[in-house]
């Protein structure tokens, strides 16, 4: 049997891990272009400055809310 | 002079009493929150608190509860005169304010349950992340993907523990377009619907969807 490889989740979707990621780099791999959004890892919100400093742990489930225009 | 009991009557018998003495904040009063603030006050909910730094103009009339007599008025001022049109109970408290980081505590702080009903993604950004961090444990209901019409079915309420966001968290606005009557009036009301079932949950004893 193959080892599953290090992952982790972004709304519903597999992502490769690694060591070092931060939250930034999960809006990156999953090409999210909106700036205004509600994040959270693990159930924890995470600050609007801390996207490039909080870290995402191995299997950690990360939900990304656009926030859009309009009202 | 209006008889309370009888203006409330034919309420219902276990919810009824939890929204009066609840008090419910709505963040803007345009498009969202006329018809948010306009449900609630007609359902029964004892108390608003509505903060809006706008005035009402021509191009507002496609969606938000307000009357060409209106144009040039505070938005609070012209929503709260609106509701007591219709329900002499319900107090409201109008702020004509832009809510920022900083007046969020004193504007909203004692209320049960915050509605974002505000147009642009920063504000609406702004006051969900100050909410979570400074009331944890109280709900917060936003929208997001409102724009457009029809797809009835892509319009559902997301979860995330305390916060609730309702919309298809898709549908962008095009320029020029405002947001359309019929579908900013479904999703305020879903926002106004799961604000009545937070206070009153149906699995409450002897309370049911009668």
């Amino acid at each position: 049997m193959i080892m599953d490889r290090p992952s982790f989740i972004v709304n519903g979707h597999k992502l490769p891990w690694q060591e070092g990621l931060v939250v930034r780099d999960a809006l990156t791999m999953m090409t999210y272009t909106f700036k205004m959004l509600v994040i959270k890892v693990n159930g924890k919100l995470v600050k609007k400055g801390d996207y490039d400093s909080t870290p995402i742990p191995l299997n950690a489930e990360v939900e990304v809310i656009h926030l859009i225009s309009g009202g | 002079m209006i008889d309370r009991e009888a203006y409330f009557s034919k309420r219902h018998p276990i919810a009824f009493p939890i929204w009066q003495r609840a008090v419910i904040g709505i963040a803007g009063a345009g498009g969202l929150g006329s018809i948010v603030a306009s449900s609630l006050a007609r359902a029964g909910i004892g108390k608003l608190i509505i903060a809006d730094f706008d005035t009402v103009s021509l191009e507002n009339l496609n969606r938000q509860q307000f009357t060409l007599q209106q144009i040039g008025e505070a938005k609070v001022h012209a929503l709260a005169s609106n509701i007591a049109g219709f329900n002499p109970f319900i107090a409201i408290e109008p702020h004509l304010v832009k809510v920022t980081p900083a007046n969020i505590d004193a504007l909203f702080g004692g209320c049960d349950i915050m509605i974002e009903a505000f147009d642009d993604a920063d504000q609406k950004e702004m006051l969900i992340h100050k909410w979570m961090e400074n009331y944890p444990a109280k709900p917060i209901i936003g929208a997001s993907g409102i724009s457009g019409y029809g797809n009835n079915e892509s319009i559902s309420i997301h979860r995330y523990d305390k916060l609730y966001i309702v919309g298809d968290l898709q549908s962008k606005l095009e320029d020029g377009i405002s947001p359309i009557a019929t579908r900013v009036a479904i999703i305020a009301n879903m926002q106004a619907n799961l604000a009545l079932e937070l206070l009153a949950p149906h699995n409450q004893e002897g309370n049911d969807n009668g």
